[in-house]
């Protein structure tokens, strides 16, 4: 600690080049932040999959229905615990660009299903009691202001006309990086009321007794169905939230290269300004060692600068990406889970730690090598 | 007492024995210092002179531990410090020896305090130590007003006399001074070079200085010659 001030005079020598350094970290780190929360709400859904959890859809595609029989011949299957099922809505609230996810779901066993999902029992039972009513969560309620007892029209684009639900229940996440931005209503009320498709879902939800076994009912629910009009395809959740998310092209190598790209360029950058730093100042190392700093003293005298510049500039970066990302999801609905986790903030700061020890490094051994007499002709 | 030619009882606070040093440049050998031997005992006061590339500043190098000698050896209080490693000779630099520069060497960016403080920096004495070794210092040589100054705020010869406080801050067992009036006018080398003589005779230091200044070497006990990496005995004073 007593060095510290001779690391933060060194630091204020050149101030705008500090200044600039520090700014290109603090970029670079809020870069970091909003990659790996747009990684995050990408995959949050892959991460979050329970593994006790196998979606079945129709093997022709997702869009393409399954008849609500198959629920019950499911659950004849050895090891299948609970079966639920869920539709796809798709419908449109005021305006298309109020994207979020609309299910029509069979309440019991899919809120069975999902324990993450936490209701109030008042408020569960007001859901299940009505069969308008609807359940949402709690970002999808902040972002359109909703309370419960309000009535919402959403207009539908794969069963027209307007359908109107009364908000029963509100529900929250058990994580803070569970999805709260979805909107589930109840199938009867869906069935009953849609003009064609009746006696379908758009796919079931199969929670198995030991997670184990998954391979072997995700073969015997297709076989059990193979040769029939509506063919099925059983996954766990983790590869169906997978592929999901690799339909829309490779979001982690697209991410990752970002990412290495942003990093390699911080390290040039701040070893460069370590280096000039060195070089103008190679007397001054030589003055150092001839009053008795050892050559440690000296490499760990460089290495405090650089690690100071790169742990400034990640703390902001990393609080600014934060603060962004407190604002919610940027695109209202396409990146549901927009949640900058406190793990990958620790993460952060230790990358810029790693960048202002890899950055100074060079320079920092360059000057602990360096040979008193040789530097103190560089005066 | 100061010798030159090693027939000494080996009380010397310095001694050099067969001190050799050379280099290497395009393929040939410089041989900078050739058999040289000196003994200086404590509280002497000894000016090297002779013409430039003499190797007057590679000897006092070469006795304050910033460079290693080709052959011989050179002793400090008994200590053989061309044996010590890199470690050691720098913890034994900040114990042992204060070093005066010609051009001052202060550390722009740092106080004339901070300047001062560098060598205590590495002790384990407190920061309230620290400091009232500092000032002690900065009093010494009649700055302590000036202790929150920067080194471009000082003249030349206020800077070197900063220089001497840092050299003299942790008390060191002696005191090298290469050419520390080159740069000074007659006045500023005049202070200079009465602090430096009080620094001996009041405070008991042992100061070696290399200089090309007959003035600056009338103060010294004994003016030693270098010519050609030999060591010739001069002026002593009172003889």
């Amino acid at each position: 600690m007593k060095y510290l001030p001779l690391v933060v005079k060194n630091l204020l020598r050149k101030k705008t080049r500090t200044l600039l350094t520090v700014l290109s970290i603090a970029v670079a780190l809020f870069l970091y932040g909003l990659l790996v929360t747009i990684h995050g709400a990408f995959y949050q859904g892959v991460e979050m999959a329970g593994a006790d959890r196998l979606v079945v859809r129709n093997r022709t595609s997702l869009i393409m229905p399954l008849p609500i029989s198959y629920k019950e011949r499911m659950l004849q299957i050895d090891g299948v615990a609970e079966v639920a099922h869920a539709t796809w809505f798709g419908g449109v609230y005021q305006d298309e660009r109020n994207f979020f996810v609309q299910f029509a779901i069979e309440p019991e066993p899919y809120l069975r299903m999902y324990p993450e999902f936490v209701i109030s029992k008042v408020q569960l039972a007001e859901f299940m009691r009505d069969r308008e009513s609807c359940l949402a969560g709690r970002k999808l309620v902040e972002r359109f202001g909703w309370k419960v007892g309000d009535r919402i029209p959403i207009k539908g684009t794969i069963w027209p006309g307007v359908w109107e639900f009364n908000l029963r229940a509100i529900y929250d996440g058990k994580r803070p990086e569970d999805d709260t931005t979805q909107f589930m209503f109840r199938y009867d009320y869906l069935d009953e009321r849609r003009q064609f498709g009746q006696g379908t879902v758009g796919w079931y939800m199969v929670k198995v007794k030991n997670p184990d076994d998954s391979g072997k009912i995700c073969r015997a629910i297709d076989t059990r169905f193979a040769n029939s009009p509506y063919e099925t395809v059983t996954e766990p959740e983790k590869v169906f939230m997978t592929g999901f998310v690799k339909q829309m092209g490779n979001i982690e190598l697209l991410i990752l290269s970002i990412g290495a790209v942003v990093l390699f360029t911080l390290l040039l950058v701040t070893g460069n300004t370590m280096a000039m730093a060195v070089r103008e100042r190679i007397g001054e190392i030589g003055v150092l060692k001839t009053v008795g700093f050892s050559d440690r003293a000296v490499l760990v005298l460089v290495l405090g600068e650089s690690m100071t510049i790169a742990g400034i500039g990640g703390i902001i970066g990393i609080g600014l990406a934060k603060l962004f990302t407190l604002g919610g999801d940027p695109t209202h609905g396409f990146l549901p889970v927009f949640y900058f986790p406190p793990a990958k903030i620790v993460w952060g700061l230790i990358l810029a730690t790693a960048v202002g020890l890899a950055s100074g490094l060079v320079p920092a051994v360059g000057a602990m090598r360096l040979k008193i007499v040789d530097a103190l002709r560089r005066v | 007492m100061v010798r030159v030619d090693g027939n000494h009882d080996g009380t010397a606070l310095i001694s050099a024995r067969d001190l050799d040093k050379a280099y290497q440049r395009g393929g040939e050998t410089i041989h900078v210092l050739q058999g040289l031997n000196l003994d200086v005992e404590k509280g002497e006061f000894v000016a090297f002179m002779g013409p430039s590339g003499s190797g007057k500043t590679t000897l006092l190098n070469l006795i304050g531990g910033l460079d290693v000698p080709t052959d011989g050896a050179i002793r400090v209080a008994g200590e053989e410090i061309n044996r010590l490693s890199g470690r050691k000779l720098a913890a034994w630099r900040g114990r042992h020896v204060g070093f005066v520069f010609q051009m001052y060497n202060l550390i722009p960016v740092l106080t004339a305090f901070q300047n001062v403080e560098l060598p205590v920096l590495l002790t384990k004495l407190s920061k309230a130590e620290r400091r009232r070794h500092v000032e002690t210092a900065l009093s010494v040589v009649g700055l302590a007003d000036r202790m929150n100054h920067y080194p471009r705020q000082l003249s030349g010869g206020q800077e070197q006399r900063v220089a001497i406080a840092r050299a003299i801050v942790a008390d060191p067992t002696f005191l090298l001074c290469d050419e520390p009036t080159g740069d000074l006018d007659r006045r500023s080398a005049d202070e200079v070079l009465e602090l430096l003589s009080r620094l001996v005779h009041e405070h008991g230091k042992t100061i070696l200085m290399v200089t090309h200044d007959p003035r600056a070497a009338e103060r010294a006990h004994v003016v030693l010659h270098l010519d050609k990496g030999v060591l010739v005995e001069g002026r002593r004073k009172g003889a």
